[in-house]
């Protein structure tokens, strides 16, 4: 056991801090375990909070000890992480307060799902997690970078390890931001061994950015027998990580999706940022062809005027007839408008069937030439419509059957 | 006659006595019936009164020395104000600066504002509140300070108990912002404008003593008169009765929470797909954020429908009042105004109109209003697996709510009660309500963030959401998945004396509140 600090203290308290505590930890040299409890909900939860202080006691083999709760409705998997976290403020160890690992998060992601929205959630509150999954984004980004500051990064992984064993995100891929370099490095030793479905890697610019990243995640894989792959989605935040697309698009076989950042983007080139994009078109039209030459999905940046629902529509509208997959979100509110535009519409659905019918029909035919009406059909024009079909049955838009009553 | 606890119909131990008075447990919903007549007041002769109408006294002191005030009195005040009330303090300032002791406060309801009476609790000023117990008034009522027990009333209760002659009301102080001297009042009018005076209806015919207090005292006639002039004994002008900016409460903003908004939108899907939301239905929803934005779901269905309400409760508010002018709803009938929207709309639309706890809710009226609402959206702290509902008491045993008229507004055609399934980690549903206020057999729909329970009486509900897409569980299985979250949680620990007794609408015990082991 070697000391570093005498005091640990982490997490955050406060009258209208929900779902999150405060520890203070405190090493002594004599008096035994001292353990105080404040919580809200002490009547309710104190006697397992204590027991959980005394099984991370014994988990670190201390004897003396003074540990301070000051607790606000934390979930038991949050105040584990927080009094880890103290604990190791002052104290190296390898031991580890793991929390219970449910089974749903025990499930891959497959490479090509859906990734229209993904919600991100800074990595140090926990409140926020707690129902981030019910609002149905595909995605969901557990923030380890911009999202946390820089003397929360530590007690952040340990609540990020956490959530991602203990937290039911209801089926949205299970996604967390690293931060750049090495803080990074560090950050996937706490996520890889949690099963985490896909890791951002932010300001992408070389391709030894990604491949330093798949590196340190195999090493992990092979320290901890981990099996699997993990996918990855580079954020190009610069013009040079948009001049490299392509390559960092191919950077990585584990790679599925490539995302721009444009607040960082603009800020690069020295331009401000519009609603209409004008100044960022170039970046983007280069990152959907890098995206699709690569064949994987290119994302776009977020939309940051949450409370404007209709100006968020028109840019989701955008970022479609651009060639973009998804895009990010920063409110649940905006989860819906998202996904909405990005569904094929009513017109797209009808225009697809009315093509893939008079291809099927003219294939059984025996026809070399499909035509509907006086238009000629060339078959990739046939595929795409294809591919709107079949997201529109995977989104449950229209039947998987819809040939079968098809009027014809 | 000694104090026996009997058993009641929601299985809850209940005293025979309260406070020295007689008490009828809880029989069942509709069950108890009293064989006697109504009370009523000493009958007066206008010849006691003066002939130009002007009963306008100097002081709030001066008028309520003359209503007699002594030791031991029930004295009324109403809660138009809210948190910007000052009558109630000024009344027990006078009556402490008087030495008179072991009066009972009978409030319409208590707020925050009134943590001042908490020194005259202390000094025997007050013996008791029989209202609602909010706030530092409720903490200090649970931890067993209080000096008589605390009687809980629905408003139609309080309507009720006044009417049944379980309650005398000695001296009525009623706060109005506009009033004339010889006593007709309204809210409508005045800076301190708070809408309607409902509350002080049942005050006004059946206290000893009237006094109508304002701000903003008018050459006769004061109309409309909310108040009628005809039973108010005296009349006082005072430089201030409400602070303006805390009356018009602070909760009528749609919720920005995204949690909130989730159960809101659920609610509101759930009473489409049910088909509650119809041409010429009926609703009320509270002023809470949650209730708001629930309303504002219920517009936008109707408006991409075509669906017009035949009328709507209020407690009213800027986003009710707006579906009114738009023609969403041809009538607000309103028990309450949470904002000046809600009040300039009262006071120039016909259509919007006051009602009182005699028409909307009174148990002892020919019928009344709270039967013929299509659906009705209220809150709670608890619930258990039977669908008895806890709108009292956090689940620590502490007081923390008063009924207001949640008890009367389960005789709705369909409750829907949406509370998150855990509030801070603590789970909402319960083996066992720390406090039943209300019996599940009322109470309809549960709408959680995490699923939507349906109470087992109503089959037809359960059959029209059969092939919902909306995810409709058991409360059992929505009580298992809070506490997979949340953890299993201790019981709290509270002591047998009882602090508080909680009346059904009908007047009869139906929980009492046990003092909290600090």
């Amino acid at each position: 056991m070697q000391r570093e600090n005498s005091k640990g203290i982490v997490g955050n308290y406060g009258f209208k801090i929900k779902g999150d505590c405060q520890i203070e930890f405190e090493l002594t040299t004599e008096g035994g375990i001292e353990i105080e409890i404040f919580s809200k909900v002490k009547t309710f939860y104190g006697n397992s909070i204590r027991q959980l202080c005394i099984t991370a006691m014994k988990t670190f083999s201390i004897q003396n000890a003074c540990v301070t709760v000051r607790d606000n409705g934390a979930l038991s998997y949050v105040i584990a992480a927080r009094l880890e976290a103290a604990i190791k403020q002052v104290i190296s160890s390898d031991n580890e307060i793991l929390s219970e690992f449910l089974n749903v998060n025990h499930l891959a992601s497959a490479r090509d799902r859906n990734r229209f929205s993904r919600l991100y959630l800074p990595g140090n509150t926990p409140y926020m997690m707690i129902n981030a999954g019910l609002f149905q984004a595909n995605g969901i980004i557990l923030d380890l970078e911009d999202a946390v500051s820089f003397d929360k990064k530590e007690e952040a992984r340990y609540l990020v390890r956490n959530a991602l064993r203990s937290q039911n995100f209801y089926g949205a891929e299970r996604m967390v931001r690293i931060n750049q370099g090495k803080e990074g490095w560090r950050d996937l030793e706490f996520v890889i061994p949690q099963k985490v479905n896909l890791i951002l890697i932010p300001k992408c610019e070389d391709v030894e950015d990604i491949i330093q990243v798949e590196r340190v995640i195999e090493e992990i894989k092979k320290d901890k027998n981990i099996k699997g792959n993990f996918h990855l989605m580079p954020i190009i935040e610069s013009a040079l990580g948009v001049e490299n697309a392509f390559l960092l698009a191919t950077a990585s076989e584990n790679i599925v999706a490539m995302a721009i950042g444009l607040e960082d983007y603009t800020a690069d080139i020295g331009v401000e940022r519009t609603n209409e994009g004008t100044e960022s078109l170039y970046a983007r039209m280069r990152i959907v062809n890098a995206c699709h030459a690569a064949k994987i999905q290119p994302i776009d940046s977020v939309f940051s005027d949450v409370g404007d629902m209709q100006a968020l529509a028109v840019n989701v509208q955008r970022s479609k007839s651009l060639g973009f997959q998804g895009m990010g979100c920063i409110h649940p509110r905006q989860i819906k408008v998202i996904h909405d535009n990005f569904s094929p519409s009513e017109l797209e659905i009808a225009k697809a069937k009315k093509i893939v019918n008079a291809f099927l029909n003219a294939e059984k035919q025996g026809f070399a030439v499909v035509s509907v009406g006086t238009k000629m059909i060339d078959p990739p024009v046939v595929k795409r419509q294809l591919k709107v079909l079949e997201l529109a049955i995977e989104l449950g838009l229209i039947e998987k059957n819809w040939k079968d009553t098809y009027g014809n | 006659m000694g104090t026996k606890m009997i058993k009641n119909a929601v299985g809850r131990m209940v005293p025979t006595q309260i406070n020295g008075q007689e008490a009828v447990p809880f029989m069942g919903v509709g069950k108890y019936k009293p064989n006697k007549r109504k009370f009523n007041s000493q009958i007066e002769t206008s010849a006691d009164y003066p002939l130009d109408g002007n009963k306008q006294v100097k002081s709030l002191k001066v008028a309520m020395i003359k209503s007699g005030l002594k030791d031991g009195m029930r004295i009324s005040t109403h809660h138009h104000f809210r948190n910007g009330d000052l009558i109630a303090n000024k009344v027990f300032d006078i009556a402490h600066e008087l030495g008179v002791k072991d009066l009972i406060w009978f409030p319409s309801a208590s707020f925050p504002c009134h943590e001042h009476l908490i020194q005259y609790l202390e000094d025997g000023t007050i013996a008791r509140i029989e209202g609602s117990m909010n706030g530092p008034l409720g903490r200090y009522c649970s931890e067993g300070k209080m000096k008589g027990v605390a009687v809980l009333r629905s408003h139609g209760g309080r309507y009720q108990s006044v009417q049944d002659g379980e309650v005398e009301i000695d001296i009525a102080i009623i706060g109005a912002s506009s009033a004339d001297s010889f006593g007709n009042a309204n809210g409508l009018n005045g800076k301190s404008a708070s809408g309607l005076l409902g509350f002080a209806l049942a005050d006004s015919q059946y206290a000893n003593k009237v006094i109508v207090v304002t701000d903003n005292m008018v050459e006769f006639p004061c109309v409309p008169w909310q108040i009628q002039g005809n039973y108010v004994d005296f009349t006082v002008l005072l430089d201030e009765i409400g602070i303006p900016e805390k009356i018009i409460s602070g909760t009528t903003q749609i919720t920005k929470s995204p949690d909130r908004l989730f159960i809101a939108e659920l609610t509101a899907k759930f009473c489409d797909q049910a088909g509650i939301i119809k041409n010429g239905f009926s609703f009320q929803a509270g002023a809470g954020g949650t209730s708001l934005a629930i309303g504002d779901y219920f517009g936008k269905i109707m408006s991409e429908k075509g669906i017009k309400a035949r009328f709507a409760r209020g407690g009213s508010n800027k986003y009710l009042v707006k579906m009114l002018e738009e023609g969403l709803i041809d009538y607000i009938l309103d028990g309450q105004t949470f904002d000046l929207d809600g009040v300039r709309s009262m006071r120039e639309n016909s259509n919007h109109v006051w009602t009182s706890p005699f028409t909307s809710y009174n148990y002892h009226g020919k019928g009344n209003f709270a039967g013929m609402v299509d659906v009705v959206i209220l809150g709670a702290t608890e619930v258990d697996l039977n669908f008895n509902a806890n709108v009292v008491t956090h689940s620590d045993g502490y007081l923390l709510h008063g009924i207001g008229g949640w008890q009367n507004c389960l005789f709705s055609k369909t409750v829907i009660l949406p509370i998150p399934l855990f509030r801070n980690r603590i789970p909402i549903i319960r083996d066992e309500v720390t406090t039943i206020c209300g019996p599940g057999e009322l109470i309809d729909v549960i709408v959680t963030e995490r699923g939507i329970a349906i109470n087992p009486l109503r089959i037809d509900l359960i059959e029209k959401m059969k092939h919902s897409d909306l995810p409709i569980k058991t409360l059992r299985e929505l009580k298992q998945e809070a506490e997979a979250i949340c953890g299993k949680m201790d019981a709290p620990v509270l002591s047998d004396e009882i602090v508080a007794a909680i009346k059904w609408v009908d007047g009869t015990i139906i929980d009492v509140v046990r003092k909290v082991v600090s």
